[in-house]
């Protein structure tokens, strides 16, 4: 049993670091911005579904992820939209867009439920960034080091915390920040709320496609239901980070790295909980949303109980 | 330099909550004038204030200020041109960001936000010394979350961020109504250094009347959604608490200006 474990560990961290750039999407959403986005469940898919039919017809592997991003900020443009410029609460907005994309994501397969990447095709395999394979491949020695996911999507993981810690640094980045911190602030400082949150739901929903992207790769398919629950494990590695080392990570960049490492936890667990008992694998969704489910109400009850309650701005706190 | 027109402002309209706030008001402030506003809890200050701001539109009329028309424009847009403190010491500030932070966001009000660096170290010095006018002890604690700070702290912060860049017109609403007395007369105080400093055009709302006889070169008093007293220059300064309070029973036609209006 605990040999079994041992083997799956590098495929759980590994899936964990991918899911953990959707987490960083979310902690984006969520913690900057103070909004709860749940187009996150379709535009992880879009991201997976766009990348596989578009490297599947023969693009290069870069310009098909890019391009995946692109989609991924199309879908925050549309929940962003329909929040700022309709009025539609952010839930909604969200949950309108997801429903939307579910239609859309199966329209970019050729309306079908699954599209796959050919990787009996040593070529197609070859030029992949990751995949389940390399995990095998490496242990054997077939591959460098270098190809393992676990390295490949951690130095990615680090290249995109490094690009957000610059950004919201930089002017319109803190505007952003003010923007999720106290909008009316924001609004009397000069700031365009409005525009902000659709920037960053966009910025947001391109990392989430970009996990998909990587997800999609990593098992050599994609199919529409691959983004079922995926807020839930957002919202469970964001928060688990937090729990974990809020304590000790201050700064911005460890926060974001603390929510990368809050996916690996979590998909190591998992692995645990399927390693070390009989479970159905179909219980993981319900064990997820129940394990999420207390972690947001432990601060919550915590603030009721002990009366230490942190002052915050604005009025629109979810 | 403010140039209000006859604005109108009704809230709900149409249903059984509809309020009329605002119901005609026209205000000219010259440059650097200092206005006080009294008046009681709804007679509409805080309506006029915002209008200004644009935190919602007007009915009707028009918002001028200095020569341009802000009367369409959206609040964010009208912020290049005015400096607020709000009623609550929350809504100023944005409690998750350093106090640095919190300034630089408000050096750059009006400015084109872009990605060059969001604070420089130049800044950081600027700040420092800014806050020591303050005497609140801030200028040490620059990266201190501004969640961590007291009400006073913040208001203060907010006065001191409304005038970072020189606004063409200051809207205070009630700055110091939430503070105890000793905070809030060192607000007051810091205040006035302010707009002395740098001649601000300012509207200050306050529920005190010796406040806002001290302060300011003129005062107006609303009632209802209208602006029933407007007193300047030494008819201002010679004015007195019952003075006020029996300008205020005529005009009004009722002697519940005790009860409205508190005293202090
Ligand atoms: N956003 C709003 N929606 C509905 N009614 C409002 C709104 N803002 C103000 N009102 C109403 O308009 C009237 C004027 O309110 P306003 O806040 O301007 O009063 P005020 O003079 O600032 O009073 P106070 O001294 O209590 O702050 C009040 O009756 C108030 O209930
Ligand atoms: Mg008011």
């Amino acid at each position: 049993m605990f040999a079994n474990f041992l083997n799956a560990l590098p495929g759980a961290v590994s899936q964990g670091l991918i899911w953990g750039i959707m987490a960083i999407g979310v902690y984006i959403t969520y913690r900057i911005l103070d909004l709860s986005d749940l187009t996150v469940d379709g535009s992880i898919c879009t991201g997976g579904v766009t990348f596989v039919v578009l490297f599947s017809s023969g693009m290069n592997i870069w310009l098909a992820m890019l391009i995946a991003m692109v989609a991924g900020a199309l879908t925050g443009l549309v929940t962003g939209l329909l929040h700022t410029l309709c009025g539609i609460p952010a839930i909604l907005a969200g949950i309108l867009t997801q429903l939307g994309l579910w239609s859309v994501n199966l329209a970019i397969m050729g309306m079908k439920a699954n599209v796959s990447i050919n990787v009996i095709d040593k070529e197609m395999l070859n030029k992949l960034l990751v995949s389940l394979r390399f995990v095998q491949d490496v242990a054997k020695g077939d591959r460098p080091f270098w190809q393992h996911p676990i390295f490949v999507v951690g130095v990615f993981t680090l290249v995109i915390i490094a690009a957000l810690y610059w950004f919201f640094g930089r002017e319109v980045g803190c505007g952003l920040r003010a923007t999720g911190s106290n909008p009316n602030m924001a609004r009397a400082q000069g700031i365009n709320t409005d525009v902000n949150k659709v920037i960053g739901l966009m910025l947001a929903n391109a990392l989430v496609a970009l996990s998909g992207a990587l997800l999609a790769q990593y098992q050599s398919y994609a199919d529409i239901n691959m983004g079922r629950g995926a807020i839930v494990i957002g919202l469970a590695a964001v928060i688990i980070g937090e729990v974990v080392f809020s304590k000790i990570f201050r700064n911005f960049a460890l926060k974001l790295l603390a929510v990368s490492i809050g996916a690996i936890i979590y998909y190591v667990v998992i692995q645990a909980v399927l390693s070390f008992t009989s479970i159905n694998s179909n219980y993981l969704k319900l064990i997820s949303a129940v394990v999420v489910a207390i972690f947001l109400a432990v601060p919550y009850w915590k603030g009721k109980y002990t009366h230490v309650k942190v002052t915050k701005g604005g009025s629109s706190h979810a | 330099m403010l140039e209000i027109k006859n604005i109108f402002k009704t809230f709900n309209a149409g249903t059984v909550n509809e309020k009329q706030a605002l119901r005609g008001v026209s205000l000219s402030i010259a440059d650097g004038e200092f206005v006080t506003v009294i008046g009681g809890n709804g007679a509409g200050k805080s309506t006029l204030m915002n209008a200004v701001a644009g935190t919602y539109p007007v009915d009707e009329g028009s918002i001028v200020i200095g020569d341009v028309d802000v009367t369409h424009l959206p609040e964010h847009k009208r912020a290049k041109y005015i400096g607020r403190v709000f009623q609550d010491p929350m809504m100023g500030t944005a409690a998750t960001m350093q106090i640095e932070e919190n300034l630089a966001l408000a050096k750059r009000r009006g400015k084109r936000r872009t990605l060059r660096i969001g604070i420089s170290k130049a800044e950081r010095e600027e700040y420092r010394e800014l806050l020591k006018i303050l005497d609140l002890g801030l200028e040490d604690r620059l990266t201190a979350k501004v969640g961590l700070l007291s009400g006073g702290q913040r208001q203060a912060l907010t006065l001191l961020m409304a005038s970072l860049v020189r606004p063409k017109l200051l809207l205070l609403d009630e700055h110091t109504a939430a503070l105890d007395p000793k905070t809030a007369a060192k607000v007051l105080e810091a205040t006035q250094k302010i707009v002395e400093r740098d001649n601000l055009t300012t509207l200050m709302i306050t529920h005190n009347m010796k406040d806002a006889i001290t302060y300011g070169n003129r005062l107006i008093m609303m009632y209802e959604g209208r602006i029933v007293i407007d007193v300047s220059g030494e008819e201002k300064k010679n004015l007195t608490v019952p003075q006020l309070l029996e300008l205020f029973s005529k005009v009004s036609g009722s002697d519940e200006a005790d009860d409205k209006l508190l005293l202090s």
